[in-house]
């Protein structure tokens, strides 16, 4: 079976982000971008089932500016077998990103769909759900276990509280979740090999959807920041404080 | 304008975070005067209603008893919600798994956008909400026909429970063939839920291992805390992840946060540095923790640990 996997270039997740001058975004100016930490399990899931023999054939697909490629090399070095990049410099929310990822859906006919639980920059957590509804397929999401065999796919999902495992009829959409795995790195010939896989490039225009959104962004703030209080001395120092001057303790 | 909330429960019994959803609501009707609806889904699930109907603001509790709810599984819950939407402007959750797991599919299904997570009601279609992990707040609008929204309880207080709506029965029941309940293991714990408790206590790196949490249990005891961790402890082993506080887990805003052997990065921040008091314990006294905590104690946590838990 096919498996198609979303990623997403984002901020690399060791950058603290800061906001314009003109507060109409962050600024990501000459800041480092990678693929997002939960698309990486999301690869690796699919790399992992193909190693099984349950996949027979894995693609990547992104959607965003040319130097998303970058990030569509990379799914190719940790092991997916072609990529598809819808091209685009608009900034694309969650409902049309889930629009291009169902029409790829449409030409690709996977049989599973595996996003992560939710990107880095906007942490919407939307696409994945979003995608399953435009497809009317089932929805596994924040994924900590993937057990696929006829024609179903059992997905162990982190709860508030504990773990839920339900039964998805395939084709459906899982969602990542950090425990799923531990991703690989991708390894120097598997990096050479990776420039010489097939990569598609279309457009929104060619797959016929509209990327506008109803939803604006207007204005973009530092949060308040909070100050750093004092060092205690001691742990009865600390108790008195908490006691007697926060408190928050009797 | 009027608002439907999804209530979230669990075995008969209401999730505290429901009635801070019902303040987000106030708010957005506070102009309009519109009201505020409650939509229990589940099965056996009369008491929860009861719960739900006391809730200060709320004008009617639509309880839905059927078996196909059962597990709150995303696919009839999100049929159920497009079959009422249309009767409303804006359909509420909590950030909870049940709500981010339900809200998006709703909103697909209604080709509107959904909003996550909104911090601030800033007027009936404009929301304050954070990205980028809390280290920016963007204020977005909507113009869309319905607003799809989850909210973080932590941003908004409680909702008093001094009233008494209205319950009525909706008879809607959808077809579900695509997925079905396998089962559930939830922790068994006397301790407060981890998003509810007023003092929480979480163990980074630095506590070594699994075994070492045991430290924060007498604590946690003397306090009522729930216990928390940071991502780098579930990363690691040492305990599951929905102990884990931060961007990626659970955000938590207590009177009290005590961050016990937790370095302070930026992906935790994001889940406690609304908390009202921020305690860290930590032998790196370099660790960013220690900027924004208010009260700071550099030391061995395994001599701390046990000597907080005898001095409380």
């Amino acid at each position: 079976m096919k498996i198609l996997v979303a990623v997403k270039r984002v901020i690399d997740y060791n950058v603290k982000v800061r906001v314009k001058a003109d507060h109409s975004d962050v600024d990501l100016t000459n800041v480092k971008m990678a693929m997002n930490p939960f698309c990486e399990i999301a690869v690796e899931e699919a790399v992992r089932l193909k190693e099984k023999g349950i996949a027979t054939e894995v693609v990547a697909v992104t959607i965003g500016p040319k130097a998303a490629q970058e990030q569509l090399r990379t799914a190719l070095a940790l092991g997916a077998d072609r990529a598809v990049h819808v091209s685009t410099d608009e900034r694309v929310e969650s409902l049309a990103v889930a629009k291009l990822l169902k029409r790829v859906v449409d030409e690709e006919q996977p049989q599973l769909v595996i996003l992560g639980k939710q990107a880095i920059d906007t942490d919407n957590n939307q696409t994945g759900q979003m995608l399953a509804a435009l497809t009317g397929w089932g929805q596994g999401t924040y994924a900590s276990k993937v057990d696929i065999q006829d024609g179903t796919v059992n997905v162990t999902r982190e709860i508030d509280g504990g773990l839920q495992t339900v039964a998805l009829k395939l084709p459906a959409v899982v969602t990542t979740d950090l425990r799923l795995n531990e991703p690989r790195y991708a390894k120097l010939p598997d990096i050479m090999k990776a420039k010489k896989k097939p990569l598609d490039t279309r457009t929104p225009e060619e797959l016929g959807v509209a990327i506008a959104s109803q939803v604006t962004q207007l204005q973009v703030e530092t949060p308040a920041e909070r100050k750093g209080g004092i060092k205690v001395g001691s742990v009865d120092e600390l108790v008195d404080k908490l006691k007697n001057e926060a408190k928050v303790i009797s | 304008m009027s608002v439907l909330i999804l209530a979230d429960h669990h075995d008969g019994q209401l999730a505290g975070t429901t009635a801070h959803v019902v303040a987000a609501a106030q708010q957005i009707v506070k102009d309009s005067g519109g009201d505020i609806d409650l939509l229990v889904a589940g099965q056996e699930v009369q008491s929860v209603a009861e719960q739900a109907a006391k809730l200060d603001g709320v004008n009617r509790v639509r309880i839905v008893d059927h078996a196909v709810y059962a597990h709150q599984l995303a696919e009839p819950l999100a049929d159920l919600l497009v079959r009422l939407a249309d009767d409303y402007s804006h359909v509420l959750a909590s950030s909870s798994t049940t709500g981010k797991n339900v809200l998006p599919r709703l909103a697909a299904l209604k080709d509107v956008a959904a909003i996550s997570d909104i911090l601030d009601v800033v007027s009936a279609d404009t929301f304050k909400r954070p990205i980028y992990a809390g280290n920016a707040i963007a204020t977005v609008q909507s113009a869309d026909p319905l607003k799809v929204l989850t909210v973080r309880s932590t941003a908004f207080d409680a909702a008093g429970e001094t009233g008494s709506a209205a319950i009525e029965a909706v008879d809607a029941t959808v077809d579900n063939s695509l997925s079905s309940f396998v089962d559930e293991r939830l922790e068994q714990s006397e301790r407060p839920e981890l998003s509810a408790a007023r003092v929480v206590i979480s163990g980074g790196r630095g506590m070594g291992n699994g075994e070492n949490f045991k430290l924060l249990d007498g604590i946690a005891d003397k306090l009522g805390a729930a216990i928390g961790a940071s991502r780098a402890a579930v990363d690691a082993g040492f305990v599951p992840n929905d102990m884990q506080v931060g961007q990626t887990g659970k955000i938590v805003a207590p009177e009290l946060y005590i961050a016990v052997g937790i370095s302070g990065a930026i992906q935790h921040l994001a889940g406690m540095k609304d908390s009202k008091v921020i305690v860290a314990i930590n032998k790196d006294e370099e660790a960013p923790i220690f900027q924004i905590a208010d009260y700071g104690l550099v030391g061995d946590l395994f001599q701390i640990l046990p000597e907080l838990e005898r001095s409380l």
